[in-house]
């Protein structure tokens, strides 16, 4: 990486650090308020730490909370301090590691836009019902697919698509909940 | 409309805000006023239960609002205007975020309908200090205004501390609202700090205490931050237990350098004692400090034998670098209440009689060893008179960022908590002599000394008009070596002896300067001439700066050379340059 061949004497401790990295989904409560998101994503470019995926959307306009569903990959060292960071800044309420619980469900929604004619049409039909992919718009020349699934899914479906034609895609993020009564 | 203007609560947001403050029993704010808080300053003007402390430039005042803070427990309060007075704000907002400083920054900004359109003195002071404080406020109402500061000051002031920003538009400073009080709602709704240690961690803690062989205590700032109450209790955990303790420069004072316990300071350039203890411990207790790489040196090295206990209020410092065995999260007070309850119920003081034996052996060493002259006053002389001069008095020391820095914390005996202020985490030039004034503003009747280098002291020794302004006889003692010592060392050990630009060809008339600043200048070149010239400094009523000629070539010893662990130190007598030339040979591998 930033290795020169010969590397000076450095002020700092530089260590290399081999620890395999993992992926992790966080659900952040956040109180809505100004600036909250460009803290958050601040936070993560500031100190380093990678966005895989990130979504937000205000939950409970009540009481301004709002939720952010964060993928994001490191080290467990690196995964708990992003938790820690996470969770003492001010307006977060509470930061759940989705992937710790193993009893969450992800899921992302694809906007993914096919031009063809002829054959390609047919066969693009006739995966994107086997992927349960709903038609949202079509013309005599291409076709706008609804899909919703996990993140592995999508990519599935969009690598199946490339061939027949693909044009662009929209993707939400990931959006995750816990299976079972209880609320985060 | 007219039955609202009996309501005293019915004021503008200029009005709030100087009200706010009062109410927060704030006595002294440092500023410096502009375009965008003109209304502020038309309150402050009409009023006097607030006094204002101008500056000379904005960098200063946040300063001294850090060493006014940091030597009285209270939040620093601080008044700039938007643009270039909120962005010379950074380096004070981002120091006291390092070292957990209570600050609450009030910046005014342009009228909101002007926000976004690059108006006169416009900056995102929100956007750019988003980063270097603990949360930060635009408020766009004058109804939310009041809410807005006394959440400010929670927020400042609770959990772990920090600096906190409040941007206040100039139209919201003029427009009229309601205010109230504070109140006990007026908490961040969402920021719940944590004070109490996990019980069970605690009983676990003192377990490996009591069981300990080679026990050692290392504790922070964070004991200085929970107040005079943890340090006591931490002074009385180690009568009960007896055990070792060293301390980061941030906790300076917390355990009195003249404790028979005291190990010295820690770290790269920390005793001998010290981190040979941190190296062969077996049990650390870690109160208030954070296991950064100045203490560490080489982690995958870093005391490997021990049992870790991290006492520490902010969650997101335990096992940052260092994988600890007892994580305790809780106010370092409290935690050290606890901990000391239960052991003096459940444990008996250790039998560490030969690991104490051990120590004694490391301590003969003698690692803060240097060499003493009749023609050249050694700076580390010069530290040791100035202690001697005023040992047993009323002070406090601040200091800028460099060798001076390394040779006040190893050669000053700091007895008291809250004594000592210096920029640890960003290590800021340029800190100590407008923290000096602010000390000196809290504490009128004190001896207040910056140890200063020649090339930090430059950095902001505009705010000695400060000083002269508000009569605050502050003490600025110079170690003038000519060079940026630290970065000359470092270049000497690191880079080949090629001295980049770390040399001041053009060095002001320290004395002249003073003298033109309306202080008091005083030189010594002779060490025979020291002793002399510090009680003269020390006897003058009047601020002072001191230009204090050292030997320009010395190092900063002991050392942890980079790459390096605790065990491998570089101690003066070793320190001859084909020694240090293979201790840093190693470390380049490494690095």
């Amino acid at each position: 990486m930033n290795q020169p061949a010969n590397q000076p004497a450095s002020a700092y401790f530089i260590e290399d650090r081999h620890d395999p990295s993992e992926t992790h989904t966080l659900s952040v409560l956040v109180q809505n308020e100004p600036g909250v998101l460009a803290r958050v994503i601040g936070l993560f470019s500031g100190r380093g730490y990678n966005i895989e995926s990130l979504t937000v959307s205000e939950t409970e306009s009540q009481k301004h909370v709002s939720r952010i569903t964060i993928v994001t990959t490191g080290t467990p060292m690196v995964i708990e301090q992003i938790k820690h960071q996470l969770d003492r800044m001010v307006p977060v309420y509470r930061v759940v590691d989705m992937t710790l619980t193993g009893r969450a469900i992800e899921r992302e929604l694809a906007m993914v836009k096919v031009r063809g004619v002829g054959e390609h049409r047919v066969e693009t039909l006739r995966l994107a019902d086997a992927f349960r992919a709903r038609v949202i718009d079509a013309t005599v020349e291409s076709f706008v697919f609804e899909i919703t699934g996990n993140t592995s899914k999508i990519n599935q479906f969009i690598d199946l698509m490339r061939p027949l034609g693909l044009v662009e895609v929209s993707r939400t993020g990931v959006a995750a909940i816990a299976r079972g009564p209880e609320g985060m | 409309m007219s039955d609202k203007s009996h309501d005293p609560n019915q004021m503008t947001g200029a009005a709030m805000i100087v009200r706010a403050l009062i109410d927060h029993g704030v006595q002294h704010i440092f500023g410096y006023p502009g375009g965008a808080v003109l209304p502020i300053y038309d309150e402050i003007f009409q009023q006097s239960e607030v006094q204002h402390i101008l500056v000379r430039h904005e960098q200063g005042a946040g300063h001294a609002a850090e060493g006014y803070a940091r030597s009285t427990g209270k939040p620093g309060v601080v008044l700039v205007t938007s643009g270039p007075g909120a962005t010379n704000m950074v380096t004070p907002l981002a120091d006291a975020l390092m070292d957990s400083i209570p600050l609450v920054c009030i910046t005014g900004q342009v009228p909101t309908h002007l926000i976004g359109n690059d108006a006169f003195q416009e900056c995102d002071t929100v956007g750019i200090t988003r980063p270097c404080t603990k949360h930060n406020w635009l408020v766009r109402d004058v109804n939310d205004l009041a809410k807005v500061l006394h959440e400010a000051f929670y927020v400042a002031t609770s959990g772990r501390p920090g600096p906190v920003v409040v941007d206040v538009p100039k139209d919201v400073q003029f427009a009229t609202g309601t205010y109230h009080p504070p109140r006990k709602s007026d908490v961040h709704v969402s920021y719940t700090p944590r004070l109490k240690g996990d019980a069970q961690q605690i009983r676990k803690a003192v377990a490996l205490l009591a069981s300990a062989k080679r026990p050692v205590i290392y504790s922070g700032g964070g004991v200085i931050n929970s107040g005079r109450e943890a340090s006591r209790l931490l002074r009385e955990l180690v009568e009960v237990t007896g055990i070792p303790i060293t301390s980061t420069l941030m906790g300076l004072g917390a355990y009195p350098a003249s404790g028979k316990n005291w190990l010295g300071m820690l770290g790269m350039h920390g005793t001998y004692e010290s981190n040979m203890a941190m190296h062969g411990c077996d049990v650390m207790l870690c109160v208030g400090a954070r296991f950064d790489d100045r203490i560490t040196g080489r982690i995958d090295a870093f005391s490997p034998g021990s049992k870790k206990i991290h006492v520490d209020i902010d969650a997101s410092s335990i096992n940052k670098n260092i994988r600890v065995d007892v994580p305790i999260i809780g106010d370092a007070g409290s935690v050290l209440g606890d901990l000391l309850q239960v052991f003096k119920a459940e444990a008996k003081k250790p039998d560490i009689k030969a690991w104490w034996q051990e120590i004694a052996k490391w301590r003969a060493r003698n690692s803060l060893y240097y060499k003493k002259s009749n023609d050249i006053i050694m700076p580390q002389y010069a530290i040791e008179r100035l202690f001697e001069a005023t040992r047993g008095r009323d002070v406090y020391i601040t200091t800028e960022v460099g060798q001076h820095q390394m040779w006040a914390a190893q050669f000053y005996g700091f007895e008291e908590p809250h004594r000592w202020m210096t920029s640890g985490g960003l290590g800021t030039m340029g800190y100590g002599l407008p923290a000096a004034v602010g000390v000196q503003v809290a504490h009128p009747d004190s001896l207040v000394i910056d140890v200063g280098g020649d090339a930090s002291v430059q950095m902001t020794i505009q705010e000695l008009s400060t000083a002269v302004q508000y009569e605050l006889p502050i003490k600025v003692f110079i170690l003038n070596n000519q060079y940026m010592g630290m970065v000359r060392q470092w270049q000497q050990l690191l880079h080949g002896n090629r001295l980049s630009h770390s040399y001041t060809e053009a060095l002001p008339d320290f004395v002249k300067l003073a003298e033109a600043y309306g202080c008091v200048g005083i030189q010594a070149i002779k060490p025979s001439d020291l002793d002399g010239a510090i009680h003269e400094m020390i006897s003058v009523k009047r601020p002072v700066l001191f230009d204090c000629r050292v030997a320009s070539l010395e190092n900063c010893f002991p050392m942890i050379p980079s790459g390096k662990a605790h065990n491998e130190m570089l101690l003066p007598e070793q320190a001859n340059d084909e020694a240090t030339a293979s201790a840093f040979a190693a470390g380049k591998a490494l690095v």
